[in-house]
């Protein structure tokens, strides 16, 4: 027996491949789609793990630092270091926001890090692919390279400027954008401290409340306005713990001791991707149900047309004795075939879109395969239609009137 | 092959029931012998259309008795199981149009037939070369039908209805969209083909041209067939 399926397709390939070019296309966007859930969450598994923290010391009941804000004293990591089974634990800073470069500012997250600490410590850019590490105090930045920042590159955040002294690769914040690193004393300014007029207001408040204004104490106010300047918070404490700690024993430790929040990094992986994209997947949940209903409706549509155009020989098949059967998986392997090509402008189109897309775009295989076979399904029941109008054409029809 | 070709008694047919009730076939008595060719001829709306159907096991008779060959096929009702496989392996259709599958080949158009009954694919082209070939058109084997003439078309048709033997052939109109020269010749073959395989042919025209060539015609009129004697004066 000879294929009536392939036959068709080879006789009317272009219609085909025109079909199944377009429907290649809708293939390609609903694995980008895809590709783009799995970046969301690629890019928060990321954040933690280069983040190099087992725990995460954050605000009394908040779910800081990455999915809310959370504030804490800066000095607070002297006392969580001295508890057993922490080997590190750093101050750091997160401030999401416009970096400024000349004409142009680049949506980044800001990470406040103590800089002299050992390498590695976390919270840190764990390498580095051009450049040094923030060695200095102040105005030194370390930039991913997404930001398309240069090393010698001056940036403005806030009132002061950086020099890129450092590039990394793939540090970037749950939303996916790029982080550059300065030195922690210049974050804290940068995040938590009052523009020159509230200063001002303020200074000026302190001045007339007698109180902080004795004739007899020299240096009290000055020390008041200084204090009331400068800022001692930080957004979390990252905690390294010994490999032969437990973090769930050490995190707990740290609640009962220091009345803090404290989140394992499975704790962390569940709020960034549970909580904090949770209503992105979602959103791209929906679209792909209905990039799915649209492409099922597409093949349907073409499948019906197809069949429509045979009726007449579909008569005469079934006149001349060819069975159901036989003529049910013509159209049935015409759905798939159409399905195959679809599947592969789809797969090709995605894998060279992705890299274009400004956030990052994973293509897993196993995204890949589960398409496909969603692809095949989806086709052959969209070809039921079309096989059963098939099926009840009359074989007298053939002979006519 | 064929026992005793084709025998219709009291074959009745009625289209719909009650007030909309058409009688197409009120009576219908005909005999056709292996190896022979008859004409049935009759005003439009005379039942022609409608006794090829009951015949070709394309719809069901009302009553009647139908035998192809040796074998009693309809007796107030059905009496084979299998009407598809029956159709295959009995029945060779030829059409006013050709009707051939637009995507096969000319031989696999023709071979199609063998192969759905489960023969070979080669030995399915082999058989259905041999019948091109003696239809004129192996010449064309490789072409598909949207490259054919009318005539050559019409030809291939035939060597489809031919092609797995049948005991019986049912053309309607199959000389009708071609000129006098070719629809002799087409009913040359026809005749050839009845002689050499013993096929009973039942041809329905409307062809003056092509009604002196039977031997035996029959007149169908309001759904009662008169049998005549034709002029059955050949072809040339
Ligand atoms: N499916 C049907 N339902 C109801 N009536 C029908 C049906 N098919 C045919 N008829 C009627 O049966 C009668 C015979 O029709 P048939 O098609 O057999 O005529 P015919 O001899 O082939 O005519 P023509 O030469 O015009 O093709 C006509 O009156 C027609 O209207
Ligand atoms: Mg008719």
């Amino acid at each position: 027996m000879i294929s009536l399926a392939g036959r068709d397709i080879l006789h009317s390939w272009g219609k085909f491949v025109f079909t199944g070019f377009g429907l290649g296309l809708l293939i390609g966007v609903t694995l980008v789609m895809a590709g783009v859930y799995r970046g969301m969450v690629d890019d928060g598994k990321v954040l933690l793990d280069n983040s190099g923290a087992d725990l995460w010391v954050v605000q009394k009941d908040t779910l800081g630092p990455y999915a809310e804000s959370s504030s804490i004293n800066d000095d607070l990591y002297r006392s969580i270091l001295a508890l057993p089974g922490v080997t590190h634990a750093s101050n750091v800073t997160y401030l999401t926001m416009q970096v400024r470069m000349d004409e142009r500012d680049v949506r980044s997250m800001v990470v406040g890090i103590v800089p002299g600490e050992s390498w590695g410590a976390p919270g840190w850019p764990p390498y580095l692919v051009a450049g040094r590490q923030i060695t200095r105090g102040h105005y030194e930045a370390v930039a991913d390279v997404a930001t398309g920042f240069k090393l010698g590159d001056i940036l403005t955040i806030r009132r002061n400027r950086y020099t890129v002294v450092g590039l990394t690769r793939r540090m970037v914040s749950s939303s996916g954008d790029p982080m550059v690193f300065i030195p922690l004393k210049d974050a804290q300014e940068a995040q938590f401290l009052k523009d020159n007029d509230a200063i001002w207001q303020s200074r000026r408040r302190t001045e007339v409340n007698p109180a902080f204004n004795r004739p007899g104490v020299p240096g009290l106010l000055d020390a008041i306005n200084a204090s009331q300047a400068s800022s001692n918070s930080v957004n979390a404490v990252l905690v390294r713990i010994a490999p032969s700690a437990v973090p769930d024993e050490v995190a707990e430790s740290i609640r009962r001791w220091k009345r803090m929040t404290v989140y394992t990094r499975a704790q962390m992986e569940e709020i960034l991707i549970g909580k904090l994209i949770a209503t992105s997947s979602k959103q791209i949940g929906m679209f792909l149900v209905i990039l799915a209903i649209v492409s099922a409706a597409i093949v349907a549509f073409i499948i019906y047309t197809l069949t429509m155009d045979k009726i007449r020989e579909i008569a005469v098949l079934k006149l001349i004795g060819t069975r159901n059967r036989t003529i049910a998986a013509m159209i049935m392997q015409q759905a798939l075939a159409l399905g195959v090509i679809g599947f592969a402008v789809g797969k090709i189109t995605a894998t060279y879109a992705a890299p274009l897309f400004p956030k990052y775009v994973l293509l897993m295989p196993q995204d890949s395969i589960v398409g496909f076979f969603a692809v095949l399904v989806i086709c052959a029941l969209a070809s039921v239609i079309a096989i059963r109008m098939a099926l009840k054409v009359d074989p007298a029809e053939a002979i006519g009137g | 092959m064929s026992g005793k070709g084709i025998r219709i008694n009291g074959l009745r047919k009625r289209y719909g029931e009650g007030d909309t009730a058409v009688d197409a076939l009120k009576s219908v008595d005909m005999q056709v012998a292996p190896g022979e060719v008859v004409g049935l001829v009759g005003p439009s709306g005379s039942g022609k259309s409608t006794l090829l159907k009951c015949l070709g096991a394309v719809i069901a008779p009302t009553a009647g008795e139908m035998v192809l060959g040796d074998e009693v096929i309809y007796d107030d009702g059905w009496r084979v199981r299998d009407l598809r496989a029956l159709r295959r392996d009995k029945i060779g259709f030829v059409f006013q149009a050709p009707y051939l599958i637009p995507f096969l080949d000319v031989t696999d158009n023709v071979a199609l037939l063998p192969m759905l009954a489960g023969v070979p694919n080669g030995e399915a082209r082999k058989h259905a070369l041999d019948l091109l070939t003696a239809l004129d058109v192996q010449h064309r084997a490789r072409a598909v039908p949207s490259q054919l003439s009318g005539g050559e078309q019409q030809r291939v048709a035939i060597a489809r209805g031919l092609v797995n033997r049948p005991p019986v052939i049912l053309a309607d109109e199959p000389t009708a969209p071609l000129d006098s020269e070719r629809a002799m010749a087409v009913i040359r073959i026809l005749n050839e083909m009845a002689q050499e395989y013993e096929t009973a042919i039942i041809v329905v025209t409307h062809d003056e041209k092509i009604i002196p060539t039977f031997k035996r015609v029959y007149h169908i009129r309001d759904g009662v067939t008169h049998e005549e004697a034709g002029e059955g004066k050949g072809f040339e």
